[in-house]
């Protein structure tokens, strides 16, 4: 078992402090949801995980199995297990999804142990059909012209192809019609398992309609303000968040407000 | 490698050097008076860049007899390398200034078409080669070097398709420069006429790491109503070189010229491509990439001119520049009075690699019409870091990230070039040059 534990993180984005004190751990075999509404840290938690470079931690830990995650460069952090699907991930001209995804999984292995070319196409063809991606796209410029919902399954398609232990979902949910939904739940479902964790960032429960959660968290204020199982995800559905804040005594749940 | 003429060429130089080529009268005529403009016209002024200082007069030798190849096996591996040696039909190699090696498939010779070296296309096809010769595409007193190119030409291609007829495979043509004081006034005669179809693909590549030389080349390149000519050009000549590389197409009706060209040269290099969209419903694409490094200094000049009606012309200028080199990209996109319905875009993109290099893009759209669309983008910037961060994010190594992002921005020129061996060896160059 592999363990993503985020010990009091504060995040600061161009001087202003977004997160102010997150705590949160995952294990392996276990799938987390942070909800919140607009504005209250959620991506902010993402990027920072990964090493985005406009985030700047101010305090706090992230540790993998007990190492310094914070102390890595990017790419390490993918080599030690992480991953995130972006929101808004970047377009790359001239580069072909499929040769951008070899780099990326054999980045992972040592000189000489390149996953031949045979059981790459193989397994593409096979992550795309579960996608049901057109197999064109993989010979297309990586996110160059695609629509919102062919970028939400290309981060899908590259979260299946190289195996995580952690995946980070952020909004993969946002912009998608029904359908894609239920397929891009699709792949996160299959990734399920003992060697695998996930924390799905949304703010809407649909995704979780189809992506059953172990822990549901809810973020306001730069904070985790509460936590509890599946069930607290469809309260909130019922319910909105205004109870919580009631119960918490929160007026402005974004960002640079106090309680 | 024989020394066959000594340093500045006087009149006389020029007049015995076209008679031991047996050129026809009018090409020495052309010759001897190009020598006299030489003397009075000025240099180009090529936008941002001085190049008063620049030597485009003086070289150590005008014109080396080597060893004709008696097959392409022969060739150095690098060179070697770049050819399909089995399956390439049409084929023109030359070593410094002597024509090595030439094949053309039988088939093409039944159709009529030319491929041979200049000096023979003067003999055998004057007539031809007179209309074409620095007539439509360039002319003789347009600046100092164009005067200087024909007085001097030592090399070059002739390549003709006549009417209708298409050449499906790429013609290769291979200018290989060995030995330090060699210097190449090369001339392409590229023509394609009514309806027909050409793709040529062309190699200036130094086998020498140094130069002390002058290059002056020129290309014409003609596609008359209703044809076709792709035209891919790979350069890689050494430092050293003083280059002046012009590479210049006229369109007639609905007729396209689509060029790809890989600006590799370590050498200073004043660069032209320009394309004369003369009929109507013609078609222009310029596409070139470069990579400058060391100190080096290069301007290039990409240009539709629009003057027949519905005439497309399309620019892309990607540049990457490391070091202390610097390197002016001017797009220009003119539209003449009565070439209505006309359309000019282009696109000018710099990706600096270091601190104390330099890359200006200049986008220009000149337009003498009312009813036309015209548009331009152009940026000069460091490498994205959130397109790195979206790479390493998926645990590729920064400098594999990096590597990756620049062939992505060169990509487009090698994804154009039609013979693999080509492809593959700018691919290397870039790898190469970039790291």
């Amino acid at each position: 078992m592999s363990t993503l534990e985020i010990k009091g993180l504060h995040v600061e984005i161009e001087g202003k402090e977004i997160l102010k004190g997150v705590d949160l751990t995952i294990n392996t075999n276990e799938i987390h949801a942070v909800m919140g509404p607009n504005g209250t840290g959620k991506s902010t938690l993402a990027s920072a995980i990964m090493g985005h470079p406009k985030y700047v931690v101010t305090a706090g830990t992230v540790t993998l199995d007990g190492e310094d995650v914070l102390e890595m460069e990017v790419d390490e952090r993918a080599k030690a297990g992480l991953f995130l699907a972006m929101q808004y991930p970047s377009e790359i001209s001239g580069v072909t999804n499929a040769d951008f995804l070899r780099s990326a999984i054999n980045s992972k292995r040592e000189e000489g142990e390149e996953i031949s070319l045979m059981k790459f196409i193989r397994e593409l063809d096979s992550k795309m059909e579960t996608l049901e991606m057109n197999q064109e796209m993989a010979q297309r410029y990586l996110n160059e012209g695609f629509s919102g919902g062919e970028k939400k399954r290309n981060e899908i398609l590259q979260l299946m192809m190289l195996k995580p232990k952690f995946a980070i979902l952020d909004e993969i949910d946002s912009g998608l019609d029904i359908d894609a939904l239920k397929v891009v739940s699709k792949g996160v479902n299959e990734m399920r398992g003992e060697n695998f964790g996930c924390l799905i960032i949304t703010h809407y429960q649909r995704l979780l309609n189809y992506i059953t959660p172990d822990k549901v968290h809810v973020m306001m204020q730069g904070r985790v303000v509460k936590s509890g199982g599946p069930e607290l995800a469809q309260k909130l559905e019922a319910q909105g968040y205004d109870w919580i804040k009631e119960e918490l005594g929160i007026e402005d749940e974004t960002v640079g407000q106090e309680a | 490698m024989t020394v066959e003429t000594k340093l500045a060429l006087t009149g006389e130089d020029v007049r015995s050097y076209s008679e031991s080529n047996r050129e026809p009268e009018w090409l020495a005529a052309k010759r001897s008076e190009a020598y006299q403009l030489a003397e009075t016209l000025q240099l180009p002024k090529p936008d941002k860049t001085k190049i008063q200082n620049w030597n485009f007069t003086e070289f150590p030798v005008h014109a080396t007899k080597d060893e004709p190849l008696t097959g392409l096996a022969e060739l150095p591996q690098e060179a070697r390398a770049l050819i399909d040696i089995e399956n390439q039909k049409n084929i023109y190699v030359q070593r410094n200034n002597t024509p090595a090696y030439l094949k053309l498939s039988d088939e093409l010779k039944e159709q009529g078409v030319i491929l041979t070296d200049i000096f023979t296309a003067a003999r055998e096809h004057s007539d031809l080669l007179q209309k074409y010769f620095m007539n439509d595409a360039v002319k003789v007193d347009e600046h100092k070097l164009t005067a200087l190119h024909t007085a001097f030409m030592n090399g070059g291609v002739f390549v003709y398709v006549p009417k209708g007829v298409e050449v499906k495979e790429p013609v290769q043509v291979l200018f290989l420069h060995e030995g330090e004081d060699v210097s190449l006034f090369n001339h392409a005669i590229i023509v394609a006429e009514d309806n027909s179809s050409l793709t040529y693909v062309e190699n200036y590549l130094s086998l020498s790491k140094d130069s002390k030389g002058l290059v002056n080349i020129i290309s014409e390149v003609i596609a008359k109503d209703g044809a076709k000519i792709t035209y891919g050009a790979v350069d890689v000549l050494a430092e050293g070189f003083t280059s002046y590389i012009n590479r210049r197409g006229v369109a007639g009706r609905d007729a396209t010229i689509e060029w790809a060209i890989g600006m590799m040269n370590d050498c200073d290099t004043i660069y032209e491509n320009v394309t004369h969209l003369v009929g109507d419903g013609s078609v222009g694409h310029s596409k070139s990439v470069l990579v400058g490094r060391g100190d080096q200094k290069q301007n290039v000049t990409a240009k539709t001119v629009h003057w027949g009606k519905e005439a497309e012309g399309y620019i892309l200028q990607h540049g990457v520049m490391k070091d202390e080199a610097s390197t002016i990209f001017n797009g220009i996109g003119k539209i003449e009075h009565g070439a209505s319905k006309s359309d000019a875009v282009q696109e000018s993109r710099v990706l600096m690699l270091s601190e104390k290099a330099r890359g200006d893009a200049n986008p220009i759209l000149l337009i003498d019409e009312d009813d036309v669309t015209a548009g331009h983008a152009a940026s000069v910037g460091r490498v994205d870091p959130l397109q790195l961060y979206y790479l390493m994010s998926r645990g590729i190594s920064r400098v594999d990230a990096e590597r990756l992002i620049v062939h992505g921005f060169l990509a487009p020129v090698v994804s154009q070039l039609p013979i693999e061996g080509v492809k593959k060896q700018l691919s290397e160059v870039i790898e190469r040059k970039v790291r």
